[in-house]
């Protein structure tokens, strides 16, 4: 339990302003009492707190009333980490507010800011209460500042984490979308590539197709590169890995759309244009798949 | 660690198990070979569904083991590579040219009923 050394020069009680008496609570024990206060106080303080907010210009994105609501959540939360010292909770609760803000366009600096500044408010408040007991301000802070600092830090990281968290899977949705792979009839896959692929892209792309050959059993493949003006010699020798892979798993590719500058690529680096099966636009693509499959189109006679 | 080789009609089907030793694949290269002069097969399918890695070895045995059995006047089909073994095999530049290749077993027959009625 706590350790209490008590010396003091007269018995007395402690009215009697002329008694110095010397007590060191054990840290845990004043942590209690600055949180004590902190709850106590509650309703001021983070009304003071908001107001700083407001003056600062943060958080701009929300509502007073949504300002208020968060500031009441995140205010217990700090309190309550102060108290429990329990940190991955806190970080948890960080993780969870900002999946709430980040979507509402709040920026890094305004969270770390508005811990700041309830970091502020508290300690002015904690000034306030001891400022008759210099001493006894000292030991409160040593217990306040470690806790406060470890709570800013905390908040901020697991901020940032979350934004990392989100840019990396808008990331993958982006990539996975821009590179469908699409059966147009049984057997027949189409892969149209639109914009500027890079190594990783290509990639992408690759194991998108084989699995897409392994679970539609296609036999035929045609990927058409009209949408993309330019590849280098990396991204070429790619295209062509993906045309060998996937005959391994079966599949012919037909490769449609070729611009005149990457048709120029393809025979710089020396492609085995035995080994490429291509045809002019997708169309004849198309027509050229549906003949190895089998397939004939028929027009019907006119319709009424 | 023995191959089975299954008879299906005039097709044999070779299924490889994960991880074969470099002398499992020699063993398999002479015995695969033999038992298509045994049976008089027409065609022969290697699966090899179970191997999750190809190396280099064991991608020139399978070429070497297709063109020993076209010299007996039979087709070899590799069928059941899976698409991140397909995948690493194309970087390394291990490409098992002239062997026909198909999905999986079901497709692998496909194409040898295909082809056997084309050219009966």
């Amino acid at each position: 339990m706590s350790k209490r050394e008590v010396t003091s020069k007269d018995s007395g009680t402690r009215s009697n302003p002329g008694v110095e008496i010397v007590r060191s609570e054990a840290p845990s024990e004043l942590l209690r009492e600055l949180v004590a206060h902190l709850r106590q106080n509650r309703t001021q303080l983070r009304e003071e707190w908001v107001v700083r907010i407001t003056e600062t210009r943060l958080l701009t994105a929300m509502t007073k009333e949504e300002i208020f609501a968060e500031a009441t959540s995140v205010y217990d939360s700090y309190v309550e980490a102060l108290e429990t010292e329990a940190f991955e909770a806190l970080q948890a609760y960080a993780r969870n507010l900002s999946e709430r803000i980040i979507p509402r366009g709040v920026e890094t600096h305004e969270v770390v800011g508005i811990v700041l500044l309830l970091r502020d408010v508290l300690a002015r408040s904690l000034f306030a209460k001891y400022q008759t007991d210099f001493k006894k301000l000292n030991r409160i802070l040593d217990a306040y500042e470690p806790a406060a600092n470890r709570i800013a830090n905390t908040v901020a990281v697991g901020f940032v984490q979350e934004r990392e968290r989100v840019i990396r899977q808008q990331q993958e949705a982006i990539r996975e979308l821009s590179t469908p792979v699409l059966q147009v009839r049984e057997r027949l896959l189409i892969l149209p590539i639109i914009g500027v692929i890079d190594p990783q892209r290509a990639r992408q792309l690759t194991e998108q197709l084989l699995r897409g050959i392994r679970t539609n059993r296609a036999k035929v493949v045609v990927i058409d590169i009209t949408g993309v003006a330019a590849m280098d010699v990396t991204v070429a020798n790619h295209l062509v890995q993906t045309v060998e892979a996937s005959r391994l798993l079966g599949a012919t590719v037909i490769v449609t759309g070729l611009s005149p500058e990457i048709a120029q690529t393809l025979v710089t680096i020396g492609v085995d244009l035995g080994k490429m099966n291509t045809v002019g636009d997708l169309q004849g693509g198309i027509e050229q798949a549906e003949r190895l499959l089998g397939y004939k189109v028929l027009t019907l006679a006119e319709p009424r | 660690m023995e191959v089975p080789i299954l008879k299906q009609g005039e097709v044999l089907i070779a299924t490889f198990q994960a991880a074969l030793s470099d002398a499992d694949l020699n063993h398999l290269r002479m015995g695969l070979v033999q038992q298509v002069v045994k049976f008089r097969s027409r065609a022969v399918i290697v699966d090899v569904t179970a191997m999750d890695v190809m190396d280099s070895f064991a991608s020139r045995t399978l070429r070497e083991i297709a063109h020993m059995i076209r010299l007996r006047g039979a087709e070899t089909v590799i069928v059941g590579i899976q698409p991140e073994v397909a995948f690493a095999m194309v970087q390394l530049g291990l490409t098992l040219e002239g062997v026909a290749t198909a999905l999986d077993l079901e497709e692998g027959l496909a194409y040898l009923t295909q082809k056997f009625k084309s050219t009966d």
